[in-house]
């Protein structure tokens, strides 16, 4: 048994950490926009890494629960609600079957993300549960997930921990609401204009509405090359930034092409996409600019934080193995 | 691969890194971005990730905390120094794709042939003749950058570009020519469509193209296509 999807919210997907090794193949990653908040709630109800869960955007669904489950709730704060009931975050939560697990006003942040103990049963296409959108395969049917469809658990046995009262710490999650997206220089960073580069990390950028799974269009100060050149298409990558002809900065997302024609400016640091991922159109960017070293300190150190709670939480579960 | 100088590194973002040959669409580039490619499909590493070959360059997604910026530079570089003795690059396959030119499936094939003042079966003909180059796949999934186009053909794109255009759509836009493997909006001349798919889940390998392929297109009649068709359960 599973769930039941009673109202399907605005855009809720099935993902899970992406499709890795079809790049080459023109097939995008895709994957959770957070992926923090995805692998925190993997780790909170000790499944094993790369489980997928729902993905839900600013207006969540409402999930009927139809057996027993373990979940965990993480990433932005859509006021889940449990029968009427506040659903704390980070945290595993014991549910009922025939609970009705519904959202409400978006209080924080853009996604978050329901895990549920064991994960969900689904056929993985080229390696990943992920839904793509675009090319319709992956996930549930290729598509986001609307009313009546039905995903069930991989199992019926619900292992709760030996205590429920902890949960992850606040600060072990980055703010939601902080501004400040820090960069890289992106390969064509020394072609634009110094104006373009002041006004980068001078001023602020604004999501505009043209904001989803594939990019966020910026507004902001106009970011214009040296000289105008025609680009030959090459990689790009979740977080990397492209000025389009107008000069307009685009962020490429989750669900972004594998090539792109646009000149690269700026790249975002991997630790900064699950900030990226919960801001919202209309929300101010500022830049701030690192050079390769410190973003990879900075990486290495998220990972090694990761593992310390991979550890710490493996033995809250220990007896189950 | 001759000249010891001509690639270089950059980083793209803190999770990849490029290998940037000279920047110009060439046959000889391309061997090189094959001779890497090959050199990886058979010799992973630590904290590899994978690779996407482009026209002149070839990214590298890794995992920063197995292996640094430093550490994947040089061990790049070596195996760069070593494949410039001796590039192995595979034997290229040659894919036929067949196409219905014209009519209904191919709306734009008159105004291509009456920009080029030539006949639509002029154009067929020189469509057909040439043996395409996939310089890399990108765009979406199975979606091949094809060079060699003869220029007698080459048509501007459309003003307006089509809402709707169908998977296995056969255009122009300028020197290039391509295949929609899914349908979207676009705003290439179509001038065919082919009844085999470029990306197809139930194949045990989806994507029918990859980098360093040659194609070459094959007219056939309507009544082919939907014989293709039929025999491939779409």
């Amino acid at each position: 048994m599973g769930i039941k999807i009673l109202k399907a919210g605005m855009l809720t997907t099935i993902q899970d950490p992406g499709r890795i090794g079809y790049r080459k193949d023109g097939v995008s990653v895709s994957g959770a926009m957070d992926q923090d908040a995805l692998r925190s709630g993997n780790l909170l109800l000790g499944n094993k890494a790369g489980e997928a869960g729902l993905e839900c955007t600013l207006t969540g669904p409402q999930v009927l629960f139809e057996s027993d489950a373990l979940i965990a709730v993480t990433g932005a704060d859509l006021s889940a609600e449990i029968d009427g009931l506040p659903v704390p975050l980070w945290r595993p939560v014991a549910v009922a079957k025939g609970a009705v697990l519904s959202f409400g006003q978006a209080i924080r942040g853009c996604r978050t993300y329901l895990m549920v103990q064991g994960g969900f049963d689904l056929a993985p296409v080229l390696g990943s549960s992920s839904t793509y959108l675009r090319a319709g395969f992956g996930g549930f049917e290729g598509r986001a997930l609307k009313k009546g469809d039905r995903i069930a658990f991989k199992s019926d046995v619900v292992h709760l921990p030996e205590r429920m009262n902890w949960s992850l710490s606040p600060d072990f999650y980055a703010p939601v609401h902080e501004h400040t997206i820090r960069v890289m220089k992106g390969p064509e960073f020394e072609l634009f204009q110094e104006k373009s580069i002041a006004d980068l990390f001078t001023r602020q950028f604004i999501i505009s509405k043209a904001a989803d799974r594939m990019g966020y269009r910026l507004e902001g100060p106009v970011l214009q090359l040296k000289t105008a050149q025609e680009m030959l298409s090459s990689a790009v990558a979740f977080g990397t930034v492209q000025v389009t002809s107008k000069g307009s900065p685009i962020v490429l997302m989750a669900d972004h092409q594998t090539t792109g024609g646009y000149p690269r400016i700026l790249q975002v640091l991997s630790t900064d996409l699950g900030k990226l991922a919960q801001l919202r159109s209309g929300d101010a960017i500022q830049f701030e600019l690192l050079t390769l070293k410190q973003a990879q300190a900075l990486l290495i150190a998220r990972e090694q934080e990761m593992n310390q709670l991979k550890q710490s939480l493996t033995f809250k579960y220990i007896n189950h193995d | 691969m001759k000249k010891t100088n001509s690639y270089t590194f950059y980083p793209l973002g803190d999770s990849a890194i490029v290998i940037q040959f000279r920047d110009q669409i060439s046959e000889a580039i391309h061997q090189q971005v094959r001779a890497v490619a090959a050199y990886l499909d058979e010799f992973s590493f630590e904290g590899f990730i994978e690779y996407t070959p482009a026209f002149t360059s070839v990214t590298i997604y890794y995992q920063p905390w197995v292996i640094s910026y430093p550490e994947i530079h040089d061990l790049l570089e070596e195996m760069l120094i070593q494949l410039m003795d001796d590039p192995p690059i595979p034997p290229a396959a040659v894919i036929e794709i067949p196409v219905v030119y014209g009519g209904d499936r191919g709306p734009d094939l008159e105004f291509v042939a009456a920009h080029n003042q030539l006949s639509s079966s002029e154009v067929i003909a020189m469509h057909t003749a040439a043996t395409y180059l996939v310089y890399m796949i990108g765009f979406a999934p199975g979606f091949p950058y094809l060079g060699g186009m003869n220029e007698k053909i080459a048509a501007p794109r459309k003003e307006q570009p089509r809402a709707k255009i169908a998977a296995g759509a056969v255009g122009i836009a300028g020197q290039q020519t391509g295949i929609y493997p899914i349908e979207t909006p676009g705003g290439w001349q179509i001038i065919g469509q082919s009844p085999v798919s470029l990306f197809d889940l139930n194949r045990k390998v989806p994507a029918l193209l990859k980098a360093g392929d040659r194609v070459r297109f094959v007219a056939i009649s309507e009544i082919e296509f939907m014989k293709i068709r039929r025999e491939n359960g779409n």
